[in-house]
């Protein structure tokens, strides 16, 4: 039985496409309206809001609440106060990543974490013996991403807290007399919030935000305009860029945080002042400099791409999905050096973009590679060169 | 100050400051003179009304190569061309034509009118999809000089042949057809139903002297077409702050790279030395000098007012004097209290998100022609329309809007009369179409702009008030632009160049003409 979320009654009647995806067995709309990339500018240069309630919500609470995450979770969530937020990641004990989410800290024995993948009874079996509870709070509450420059100016209408909030802070709030959650957290990049609300109010919020910002032309938008801004801003997505570690059948398919790009979560694990789940793998990974991959950014020339397709009688393709996910990178031998995860064409830095990965050695910024594609049937490559992530990132997003 | 450089470039529009960048980007000291306070020159925005922003011209993007954006790293100066997603074409009887983005659900949109002309409209945009392919290297390359000596002109004339002698027949008489021939024939050959026809006839009267029935109307839809939106063909697309915004950009990216821009300083006549070019003078007498000067006026400034025609060949003078101007277009600019409702789409305003096209069908905007040919503005205009705080809510405050009307046919030399005399009818002229559209229109109103085009004249400096800097009519182009022999850049006195939209390959926000002329300053320094 498909799934819909708490917003879905009202987010249904302004979607004219009615093409949806099944994010973990729940309605996801793909686009609202004709043009996807109307739905992205709306977050880049206005506003839009997104329905995240399909992610996996998990009430952590008691005295050892924090004893588990901090076992459990690649971020060290002691350094995370009531009111702050880590977006954060668990992995298995070989030290791969097994999923990420967003960890909210609502008081010092409580938490809320939200995951891509269901992962209670992991959770439950590392918690075994300490005083704490673990439940599935998935249906209970909706969540919002409100996203965009103009994000901070509605919801400020509504929640005056809106407008002094900081970057990956959440605060208690009302929104037409309904108690939320508010936090400057999202997937876009971009400045933006998201709100959880009790499922029954869902439907009431989202009226108040979507009133809030008509003047604003607020519009919601899609998985696919979420696909181009989460790629520019340099964001992993579970099954694409990696896989649940303990669900693979192959360790190609797994990767460390190190080797997914987030080495700047690992403080204190080189040495050996913190242990988690995971830990002490890639604490010799770190020493030993046994990673296999780095995660990289890379930036197609623009010249050569459209050079190859005029070349081909061709128009060069411009489009969210101009190339198949994970095409190979090659190095001046035409030897395999690396993947692409992910790739798009982004309109703001009209370039195409790609999150990669490639030996550890290439992965210095600037390192002029090659991505192999197929253009009029025939395997060629088109120049890359490696880049830091993210590839765009406002001032606005953290101010 | 010094006030010796490398080049100096006359007019700090869109072309005189692309070729600054490039210049200055190959290490030219280099200085842009632009006579306004403001850089754009028809590019411009600006805030009439606090937190109005009017594009009081050129008010889209589309046709700006796409190597231009990369060439001079625009993106990390601002650049930022937002997506104008649909376009609404009201059928004059209530109905409407609403493209988008997705083109099966265009097909059904075509369906809905006509079930003949749905596959019809995926052949002809294959079609002219073809044309285009065909003659975009002409478009993005100088043309050859079929009278040039040089053996470097002979390479080029066979690089022309050759292209020419691998397009096929069908692609080859298209274009022909397209060049020489009528929107409407060119249509006819399509379609049946008239709103169809007119909603695909009305990029083939923009700033032209022609209705689309005239022979030559093929010519400016084809050139149209030829723009692009992130790889999209005949796509346009709002940039961030209009396409002021777009020039801000790009004297940035000039200033970024060296060159020097000075605002309020009018040029008045370039400085010449045993028939080379060494400076310009002001009007207020302030010299500057410099072994290239180049000129982004448009060719009636460029070689009759900034230099003594005598000192030029009598072909060329006897030209640009005949070259044909003739500005019929005006701007109609609205700030608007809220949207307006067109009476079949009460509860949505998706049908805002582009191009809002005003002439129902091809008689319709031929008979708003009728008129400027006997020296009269159309009693019910044609109107390229946009609400563009819609794409870019930062154009008018919360709730608020702004509207930017083209309005055509308006002849620059009226019979009988004059703008400053019929302003307020034209612009009631026009306002009473739209009221015509979309009831109550006139009660959204919260101010209006009329901008004849006398106005683009001396605003701008564009002869006539002709948008493209010239007409594009076949013998005005290509070869011929601005003048048989001369459509390389260069002049006939020696270090002095053109880079304004009267050069191949034409008008529009496209950029080529400043490109490819520094290509040109740059080769001939051996740069």
């Amino acid at each position: 039985m498909i799934r819909t979320t708490p917003f879905h009654a009202r987010l249904n009647e302004l979607n004219d496409q009615h093409l949806f995806t099944h994010w973990q067995g729940t309605l996801s709309p793909l686009r609202y309206t004709h043009a996807p990339k109307h739905e992205y500018f709306a977050v880049r240069n206005s506003v839009g809001v997104f329905d995240t309630s399909p992610l996996y919500k998990y009430a952590v609470t008691g005295p050892d609440a924090e004893k588990l995450l901090s076992g459990a979770l690649v971020r060290d969530i002691r350094t995370c106060r009531p009111g702050q937020a880590h977006y954060t990641a668990w992995c298995d004990d070989r030290g791969y990543v097994m999923h990420d989410g967003v960890v909210f800290r609502h008081a010092s024995d409580e938490f809320l974490l939200t995951a891509g993948r269901p992962a209670l009874s992991w959770f439950q079996e590392l918690g075994t013996g300490l005083r704490v509870e673990l439940e599935d709070v998935t249906e209970n509450y909706g969540m919002l991403a409100v996203q965009g420059p103009r994000s901070r100016a509605v919801l400020a209408e509504l929640m005056p807290g809106a407008e002094t909030l900081g970057y990956f802070d959440h605060t208690p709030a009302k929104v037409a007399g309904t108690p939320v959650v508010l936090s400057r957290t999202g997937y876009t990049g971009d400045l933006g919030f998201e709100i959880t609300v009790a499922s029954d109010d869902a439907v009431a919020v989202l009226d108040a935000v979507l009133e809030a910002g008509k003047p604003h032309s607020i519009r919601p938008f899609g998985e696919e305009a979420l696909m181009t801004l989460r790629i520019e801003a340099g964001l992993p997505l579970v099954d694409i860029e990696w896989h649940d570690a303990r669900l693979t059948l192959s360790d190609a398919d797994c990767v460390t945080p190190k080797e997914l790009g987030l080495g700047w979560m690992l403080r204190g694990v080189r040495d050996g002042s913190r242990r988690f789940v995971g830990s002490e793998a890639i604490r010799r990974e770190l020493v030993e400099g046994t990673s296999r991959w780095a995660t990289t950014g890379i930036v197609v020339d623009a010249g050569d791409w459209d050079r190859l397709y005029r070349a081909a009688d061709l128009f060069p393709p411009k489009s969210e999905h101009p190339l198949p996910y994970e095409s190979m990178i090659l190095d001046d031998d035409r030897a395999e050096v690396g993947y692409c995860t992910s790739f798009v064409y982004s309109p703001v830095l009209q370039r195409h973009i790609g999150i990669a990965r490639v030996r550890p050695d290439l992965a210095a910024a600037g390192t002029e590679l090659r991505l192999e594609l197929a253009v009029n049937h025939h395997n060629t490559t088109v120049r890359i060169a490696t880049t830091p992530m993210p590839f765009f990132e406002p001032d606005r997003k953290k101010s | 100050m010094s006030n010796e450089y490398d080049a100096i470039v006359v007019g700090g529009g869109h072309n005189g400051l692309t070729h600054a960048a490039y210049l200055a980007k190959a290490g030219l000291r280099t200085l842009v003179l632009e006579k306004n306070d403001l850089v754009g020159g028809a590019a411009i925005t600006e805030e009439l009304m606090p937190g109005f922003s009017f594009t009081t011209f050129s008010y889209a993007l589309s046709l700006l190569r796409p190597e231009i954006i990369h060439e001079l790293d625009l993106v990390k100066h601002g650049f930022l061309p937002l997506m104008m997603p649909s376009s609404f074409h009201p059928t004059g009887d209530g109905d409407y034509l609403l493209f988008g983005d997705d083109h099966t659900q265009n097909l059904q949109e075509v369906r809905r009118h006509s079930p003949r002309d749905a596959d019809a409209y995926e052949r002809y945009h294959r079609d002219l999809d073809r044309v285009c392919q065909a003659i975009r290297p002409l478009f993005d390359n100088p043309p050859p000089n079929l009278w040039g000596t040089d053996p470097e002109d002979a390479v080029d004339v066979k690089w022309l042949m050759d292209h020419l002698g691998g397009i096929d027949r069908k692609t080859m008489h298209d274009t022909v057809r397209l060049l020489t021939g009528s929107a409407k024939d060119w249509l006819d050959d399509y379609f049946e139903h008239e709103a169809i026809k007119g909603y695909h006839a009305s990029s083939s009267i923009i700033g032209s002297k022609v209705g689309p029935m005239s022979p030559g109307s093929g010519l400016v839809l084809l050139f149209h077409k030829m723009g692009e939106h992130d790889g999209h063909l005949g796509s346009w697309a709002f940039h961030k702050g209009g396409n002021g915004g777009f020039t801000q950009v790009l004297a940035r990216a000039a200033q970024a790279y060296g060159a020097e821009i000075r605002l309020a300083a009018p040029v008045t006549s370039v400085i010449t030395q045993d028939g080379r070019a060494v400076g310009v003078a002001l009007e207020d007498g302030t010299e500057f000098r410099a072994p290239v000067v180049v000129s982004a006026l448009d060719p009636r400034r460029t070689f009759l007012e900034l230099v003594e025609p005598r000192e030029l060949p009598l072909d060329l003078v006897d030209n640009i004097r005949r070259m044909k101007f003739r500005g019929v277009s005006a701007k109609v600019n609205f700030a608007l209290d809220g949207l307006p409702v067109f009476p079949a789409l009460p509860d949505t305003v998706d049908h805002y998100g582009g191009f809002l096209n005003i002439g129902p069908t091809i008689e319709y905007v031929e008979k708003a022609f009728d008129a400027a040919k006997y020296g009269w503005y159309s009693e019910r205009p044609f109107i390229d329309a946009a609400i563009q705080s819609v794409v870019d809510p930062d154009m008018a405050p919360p709730g608020k809007h702004v509207m930017s009307c083209f309005v055509q046919y308006a002849p620059y030399e009226l019979r009988g009369s004059d703008w400053e005399t019929e302003r307020d009818n034209f612009g009631d002229k026009a306002q009473a179409v739209l009221e015509s559209h979309f009831p109550g229109f006139g009660d959204l109103v919260l101010h209006r702009e009329v901008v004849t085009p006398v106005d683009i004249e001396s605003r701008t400096g564009l002869t006539e008030g002709n948008i493209f800097a010239g007409e594009f009519l076949a013998p005005q182009m290509y070869f011929f632009r601005p003048a048989p022999g001369y459509s390389q850049y260069a002049t006939p006195i020696d270090g002095y160049y053109q880079c304004g939209s009267g050069t191949h390959p034409g008008g529009c926000v496209i950029g080529s003409p400043g490109k490819l002329a520094s290509q040109r300053v740059l080769r001939d320094l051996k740069r």
